[in-house]
């Protein structure tokens, strides 16, 4: 296939999933099996497209100087026009490898949780789970009544993550990015009869949406600064010098410095890193494949990749092995800070799913410490892998809720928390695909040596962080490290081995084909994808296999990284602290019955330290009285208005003013009444002379000449 | 000579009204055909005029007509239309033809429900036309004489159409607060157009309020100094300017539906079009040297309109707050006298109008079903009315200045020339975008999805009608097409800045 035709497919890509959305909102929403099938074929056209991208980028030369891509003009900015278009380089070429994957399979895996073959259900409304029906006096597990809907929403959300994949450029980033929110919006609040959903739904959106404000900034910034949002036009040696050249006045950052900055907030709120990770749990009231899509397929991974995507700005004036930008700094800060915070929290959670959220915000700190300290090739390598084995536990702890939905639906009491992992245990015996895929998960999670993928990430990561002298981070990272093996192994302790410590979970059910083939599939990659990056000078395994993903991603960038070299103090660390932490966690929870005997129930880590309260008390509370008295009460009806209707009175005071004081006595009185008056006196008085009589008039006429005639001749003639 | 199609725009309404007038009162469908046969045949014209412009590749003053009317004063009919004004006569003729759809109504004695007009329609047309023709008049115009001339016209029956078929608590303050408001601001512009006029006169002898040629008539810079604030204040009033903008919502929440609509719609881009025609493109050096005032005024009122939308429990007040904000980014737009801010003003003002307009549509469906605007009453609107949930959702993500729509289309080219003259402007103005996304967010969540208040289900809330899903469907896709492809718009309203620009010393 010629570079021109894979360039052009590269641009269909996105657009299937999009097709789909349209095509079930218009036509097919009536007809559920008909909206599946659109929403499934259009994921694995977009999948296909993808694979036949990556394909044909591995099989180029020094793929990173010869790129798929071309633009088009967008929004017309004067003399120029702001271009949109697409690139593939390495790094989204391996990106979107994960995407399809996750995707398809995320879209697969709906088909069975939302029971699709299943009768509608006896009481189920929309905008609430679907409750189970009676069939021969038998309670089944009902389809979700909005099913159609459903996949309409996911279609238009993998549209979002393949435009910002594909995006040569900040803008359409943006707008795949802010697609993307839209979606988690609607998906999280899919359920919207649940007021939590609801809830969850708005906090999600804000608390995104002020680091998307940042980013909108950020990228403004970069506008005015470089006159382009093109990666290609920024990313040339001397627009990047003169940015990390010129200062920006703020903190003491360069202007690229400040830029990353800005465009790193809006990650903090998409990658949910603190302090804006207080959205991502509260996600999980979204059914499961939302979760899976938000947390490993495309919403927090579009945030780690953006700020992957814009290492050459942040790194601006930084060079290998030297000291840290402030810029990175602050990332490396927030990255390695989160890893271990969330880790702390996850360790309390007893909800399966909230375990899982508080690892992935834990997971995403450690790329963003990764991408911090300069680990280019291990930042994405630990993307990629954390999406496979994120994406499969949750959609196996889907699988789970939805086998003890079962055990639920048999017993008939609804009491029973289904996600409650003390209400589950002896799991592995009634779904057995659903353990082993989810052991292989959690292990690769955990970063279980040599074989899983996350070791060789994760390694990858503490390797870089120890290797370059950044030693505070390093043990950071690794007693995060340790943290994440130990809720793991408590997770799949309590879920799945030892004895059913409830009746539902005694009576839960192994999951149709739809639910469990995806599983086999991510778990596949959850092992294999960590063979491509063996390190190579690692004793006995490097250099048998290529370390590709170091040739491939390392060639986005215009200097490649070099080779690390091999260090045995971070590889001990990462098998004592992977081995230690299951080892730990299988011990201390093999005999636990109830929460009542877990020591970490510790009610400061099990309120995620405050966060949600602190939050509506700093911000959610003063920002409501704000509006309220200062602006709208004080300002808006009491400032402005008063002056209003303090204008009316005034000019009605000085119209009473004008009327007593001037109208009615001078104009009235004296002029108006007064000539009146005066007239009427004079013709009063005069009235007496008025008598008819000839003889009177004539003696009055002639004395008035007399006197005027005097008065002339005395005057004028005298 | 062409066909007079700019005069055929202004006059129809005029001359459809006088029609709905004779016509007896009790024929009520009669006279809605009439309103609607009008709307149409106007949002025709307006559209082929658009296309025109936009597919022509024309540029400056286009379609123009000069008809003499009083020689000796200068006075004459000047009509033509050029990049900045064309979308606005589109979108008021779209504003007519949805405002003319959602008022035909719905009237079922069964449900208790009185949707649109019922209560004389003949004299709600007629005077809703007079103030379309208005509207269309001060677009057009070429004269400062008749700018004034229709603006008067437009004002005018504002306040018959709130007083008289208003929400009755409030009415009556509102109509007279409008009416204050815009006539005293009104005054004051006029005062600054006649000195204009007389300096013309004095500077080159010519007594002329012809606007192409007040454009060279060399005013000194003291002058415009001195003249500039009067002027553009005086027309800004009408554009919700703060501080003077407390006649804006409550003149929204007292209207009627279309009333709302048109108010929101097209009047307040009234008051910014004339304050950018008058203003900044005769009295350039004055409005470079109040640029600061400007933006100042309008970045306080994008933050604080949006704080006090936040905060209202009445949706109709909330979106009139909401305008107030968005109103405010014209400002800002017009604030920055640079390219982007310039053209990010002009398209804001046609996205706005149309998003306002369908959320004011939206909220009078509502309301004339569940009788209440009452946020905290409402509730479970979506599953009675679906499509106006869509519409309403869209114009959301339209508000927040979501990519893909054209809100973004017009607030990024704003926040990119509010950047380029003062930063921290911009960032103070984004806090905006935030408090936006969260009222409407919140809103949403409150109306559409949340359970239905049990007083509420006893309404027997139904869908809207087919008229009213047209109206809804047209000014959904003027804003999607934008958000997608900003070329149908954008380097027509650039081809109008380029004047400007021109006018301000190619800056």
């Amino acid at each position: 296939m010629t570079h021109e035709f894979v360039t052009g497919l590269v641009w269909l890509i996105p657009l299937p999933p999009l097709l789909a959305f349209a095509l079930i909102v218009l036509f097919t929403n009536k007809n559920k099996a008909l909206s599946h099938t659109v929403a499934i074929s259009a994921a694995f056209l977009s999948w296909l497209g993808a694979m036949i991208v990556f394909w044909n980028a591995v099989k180029v030369e020094h793929f990173g100087e010869h790129p798929f891509a071309s633009s088009v003009n967008w929004l017309p900015t004067g003399e120029t026009w702001l271009k949109v278009g697409v690139l593939i380089d390495p790094l989204s070429a391996a990106v979107l490898f994960f995407v399809g994957w996750t995707v398809l399979m995320i879209f697969i895996y709906s088909v069975g949780y939302h029971n699709f073959g299943q009768p509608a259900g006896d009481h189920d409304h929309a905008g609430l789970p679907p409750h189970g029906a009676t069939v021969h006096g038998h309670a089944v597990p009902s389809i979700e009544p909005m099913y159609s809907r459903f996949f309409a929403f996911i279609g238009l959300f993998a549209f979002g993550m393949y435009t910002l994949v594909v995006s040569d450029n900040l803008l359409t980033l943006f707008v795949g990015w802010e697609i993307m929110g839209l979606c988690s919006y609607l998906l999280i609040g899919f359920w919207y009869g649940k007021p939590s959903a609801r809830n969850a739904a708005v906090k999600a959106f804000m608390t995104t949406r002020i680091g998307d404000v940042f980013m909108l900034i950020g990228i403004a910034f970069l506008y005015y600064a470089t006159g382009t949002l093109s990666y290609r036009e920024i990313f040339t040696e001397e627009t990047l010098h003169v940015l990390s050249t010129v200062p920006s006045g703020v903190f003491g950052l360069s202007a690229a410095g400040l830029i990353a900055v800005l465009l790193f907030i809006g990650t903090i709120g998409k990658s949910a890193q603190f302090p804006l990770h207080v959205w991502l749990p509260d996600a999980m009231e979204g059914p499961t494949p939302v979760s899976a899509m938000i947390h490993a397929a495309t919403m927090v991974s579009a945030g780690v990749y953006a700020v992957i995507r814009m290492f050459p700005l942040l790194s601006a004036g930084w060079h290998e092995g030297g000291p840290l930008t402030t810029a990175m700094t602050f990332v490396a800060f927030i990255g390695a800070f989160t890893a271990i915070f969330a880790a702390t929290i996850a360790v309390a959670q007893n909800d399966i799913k909230r375990v899982l959220a508080y690892s992935t915000i834990s997971q995403l700190g450690f790329m963003i410490a990764a991408i911090g300290m300069g680990a280019y090739i291990a930042a994405v390598f630990h993307l990629i892998t954390h999406a496979f084995f994120k994406a499969l536990l949750f959609l196996g702890s889907g699988s789970v809720i939805h086998g003890m939905e079962h055990g639920v639906l048999h017993t008939g009491n609804h009491k029973v928390d289904p996600q409650d992992m003390f209400n589950m245990g002896g799991l592995r015996k009634k779904m057995p695909v659903t353990f082993w895929t989810f052991l292989i998960g959690g292990f690769a999670l955990s970063g279980f040596p040599l074989i899983t993928a996350g070791f060789w990430s994760k390694d990858e990561i503490l390797a870089d962080a120890f290797v370059n002298g950044h030693l505070t981070i390093f043990i950071t990272l690794a007693i995060a490290a340790f943290m994440t093996a130990f809720y793991t192994m408590r997770q799949i302790t309590l879920t799945f081995l030892g004895e059913a410590r409830t009746k539902e979970a005694e009576h839960a059910q192994e999951n149709k084909w739809t639910m469990t083939a995806p599983l086999v599939v991510l778990s596949v990659f959850a092992i294999g994808y960590g063979w491509v990056g063996i390190p190579e000078h690692f004793p006995l395994l490097g250099g048998l296999v290529p370390n590709w993903i170091h040739e491939f991603v390392g060639g986005t960038l215009a200097e490649h990284p070099p080779v690390l070299e091999f260090n045995i103090v971070p590889l001990l660390t990462s098998l004592v602290v992977a081995l230690g932490g299951l080892a730990l966690g299988w011990f201390v929870y093999k005999d636990i019955k109830s929460p009542a005997e877990d020591k970490f129930q510790i009610p400061f880590l099990k309120n995620k330290y405050y966060f949600d309260e602190a939050y509506d008390y700093l911000f959610v509370k003063p920002l409501t009285w704000f509006s309220e008295v200062f602006v709208s009460k004080w300002m808006d009806k009491g400032v402005i208005d008063s002056i209003l209707h303090i204008f009316g009175p005034a000019t009605g005071g000085l119209g009473t003013f004008i009327r007593e004081k001037f109208d009615v006595p001078v104009v009235n009185r004296f002029f108006g009444d007064g000539s009146a008056d005066a007239t009427y006196w004079i013709g009063k008085n005069l009235r007496p002379i008025q008598t008819g009589r000839i003889q009177q008039y004539l003696i009055l006429s002639i004395v008035v000449l007399f006197v005027v005639g005097g008065l002339v001749y005395f005057f004028l003639l005298a | 000579m062409n066909f007079p199609i700019l005069s055929v725009i202004t006059f129809l309404p005029f001359v459809s009204a006088v029609i709905m007038l004779l016509m007896p009162a009790n024929r009520k469908n009669e006279i809605r055909g009439v309103a609607l046969a009008t709307a149409t045949a106007d949002l025709l014209l307006a559209g082929w005029l658009y296309l025109q412009y936009l597919t022509g590749g024309l540029t400056g003053y286009q379609f123009v007509e000069t008809y003499n009317w009083l020689p000796a004063l200068g006075i004459s009919l000047k009509f033509g239309v050029d990049g900045m004004s064309a979308p606005l006569v589109l979108l008021t003729g779209i504003v007519m033809f949805t405002g003319v759809l959602i008022s035909w109504g719905d009237y079922d004695e069964a449900h208790h429900l009185s949707a649109g007009i019922q209560d004389r329609p003949r004299e709600f047309f007629a005077f809703l036309f007079l103030l379309a023709g208005g509207v269309f008049g001060v677009f057009v115009s070429l004269d400062l004489f008749m700018l004034f001339f229709f603006y008067e016209i437009a004002v005018f029956p504002m306040y018959l159409l709130i007083a008289i078929w208003g929400w009755v608590k409030t009415r009556e303050y509102a109509a007279m607060k409008l009416t204050l408001y815009l006539f005293i601001g009104s005054v004051v512009a006029l005062v600054g157009a006649l000195v204009m006029y007389w300096t013309q006169y004095q500077n080159t002898g010519v007594l002329s309020f012809d606007m192409i040629q007040m454009e060279s008539a060399g005013f000194s810079a003291s002058f415009q100094y001195i003249w500039f604030l009067p002027v553009f204040l005086g027309f800004a009033v009408l554009g919700g300017i703060w501080p003077f903008h407390n006649w804006s919502p409550d003149g929204h929440v007292a209207a009627p539906t279309a009333v709302s609509m048109f108010h929101a719609g097209v009047l307040m881009k009234l008051g910014a079009f004339a304050a950018l025609r008058v203003g900044v493109m005769l009295l350039p050096e004055g409005a470079k040297q109040w640029s600061w005032l400007i933006m100042t005024f309008a970045a306080i009122a994008v933050v604080y309109g949006a704080y006090i939308a936040f905060v209202q429990t009445d949706l109709k007040y909330m979106i009139g707050f909401s305008s107030v904000s968005h109103m405010g980014l014209v400002m800002l737009g017009v604030s920055t006298l640079n390219h982007n801010g310039l053209v990010g003003a002009g398209v804001q003002m046609f996205s706005h109008g149309v998003m306002t307009a369908l959320f004011f549509a939206i909220t009078g469906m509502i309301y004339d079903r569940s009788h209440t605007r009452q946020i905290p009453e409402l509730g479970g609107i979506a599953k009675v009315m679906p499509f106006a949930t869509i519409g309403f959702i869209i114009g959301g993500l339209v508000s927040m200045g979501m990519p893909g729509f054209s809100g973004f289309v017009a607030e990024f080219p704003i926040f990119m020339g509010v950047w380029g003259r003062q930063w921290f402007v911009a960032v103070i103005a984004s806090i905006s975008i935030i408090i936006t996304a969260a009222y409407i967010m919140i809103n949403i969540r409150k109306v559409f999805f949340s359970p239905m208040p049990e007083n509420l289900q006893e309404h027997h809330i139904g869908d809207v009608t087919v008229l009213d899903k047209v109206a809804i469907a047209t000014l959904c896709f003027c804003m999607i097409i934008i958000g997608i492809f900003p070329s149908v718009m954008v380097p027509m309203v650039e081809r109008g800045v380029e004047n400007i620009l021109r006018l301000l010393g190619g800056a």
